[in-house]
């Protein structure tokens, strides 16, 4: 009952937020929409028992995610509404039909693999936040070493695209203002 | 009574949202908005199976599509920084160069 309940209202929420994000012409309230929607979302993880899920998900995307794209809003010149441009509506219609008969076919699917067990299935009495650990470091150790080795490169290039003359303004010095 | 079926709907729906904002956004960054809401979707998904077959492997997918996400998030704004200092601008239609 109260799943029910809290399903329908963290839907409702959840799918309005993103819509104003991929609708609204502001960049400011997409930026905050799309932080409500992360929030929500990890109410869905918890109401499916996946704890540290929805700890890892407020933590590192409302967290690291969007103050990262509110630190490089700062760069770019967001105060001015956004204009969208369609100069070719034929070319949108064919890519929509063309990604809507693959969507089918994904969603399909998984309805030809009707036996599938659990490969790793739940311990009894043991909290998700250790099931989570003792998975992840045993059947999934080396995957999660090229995760930490990729997020490595990930900061590295990040910092090398983005710090070159990061002691010049980007915004002002084409009018001048700063000397 | 909440079935699987109903967090693969949800799943799909928050999917479809962000395969709209990517066709249709002109503007960078909120295409990288839209991508977020995409992943964010996929991990809905992911989460309900697991707990669906009481496997922690969708949990497992869920967690590493994170850390791409986070990784993808700081290679694409170096790249729009470097973009906008090109280009002063962010817009998706500044980058077509090639008259075809």
């Amino acid at each position: 009952m109260f799943e029910s309940i809290a399903f329908y209202i963290f839907s409702v929420l959840t799918i309005t937020s993103f819509v104003v994000v991929v609708t609204t012409k502001n960049a400011l309230y997409a930026l905050s929409s799309l932080a409500a929607g992360m929030i929500l979302i990890s109410g869905f993880f918890f109401l499916l028992n996946a704890d540290f899920l929805g700890v890892v998900q407020i933590v590192v995307y409302t967290g690291a995610v969007m103050a990262l794209y509110a630190f490089g809003m700062m760069f770019f010149d967001t105060t001015e509404t956004l204009r969208e441009s369609h100069a070719n509506p034929r070319v949108v219609f064919a890519l929509s039909g063309m990604i809507a008969i693959i969507l089918v076919v994904m969603l399909v699917a998984p309805i030809a693999s009707t036996h599938v067990s659990a490969l790793y299935p739940m311990v009894e009495g043991v909290g998700n936040s250790e099931a989570v650990g003792m998975v992840l470091f045993t059947k999934y150790l080396i995957p999660f070493e090229v995760a930490a080795v990729m997020l490595l490169v990930a900061m590295i290039g990040g910092i090398v695209l983005a710090g070159k003359k990061m002691d010049k303004s980007l915004t002002t010095s084409e009018q001048g203002e700063v000397k | 009574m909440i079935t699987l079926n109903h967090y693969l709907v949800l799943s799909g729906l928050l999917f479809s949202i962000g395969l709209v904002g990517v066709i249709k956004r002109k503007n960078l960054l909120m295409l990288f908005f839209a991508t977020e809401i995409m992943l964010n979707a996929v991990n809905v998904g992911f989460a309900a199976i697991s707990n669906h077959y009481g496997d922690l492997s969708g949990q497992m997918f869920a967690f590493f599509i994170i850390a791409i996400a986070a990784s993808e998030v700081a290679v694409g704004l170096g790249l729009l920084i470097l973009m906008y200092k090109r280009k002063s601008s962010v817009d998706l239609d500044t980058l077509t160069t090639m008259k075809g």
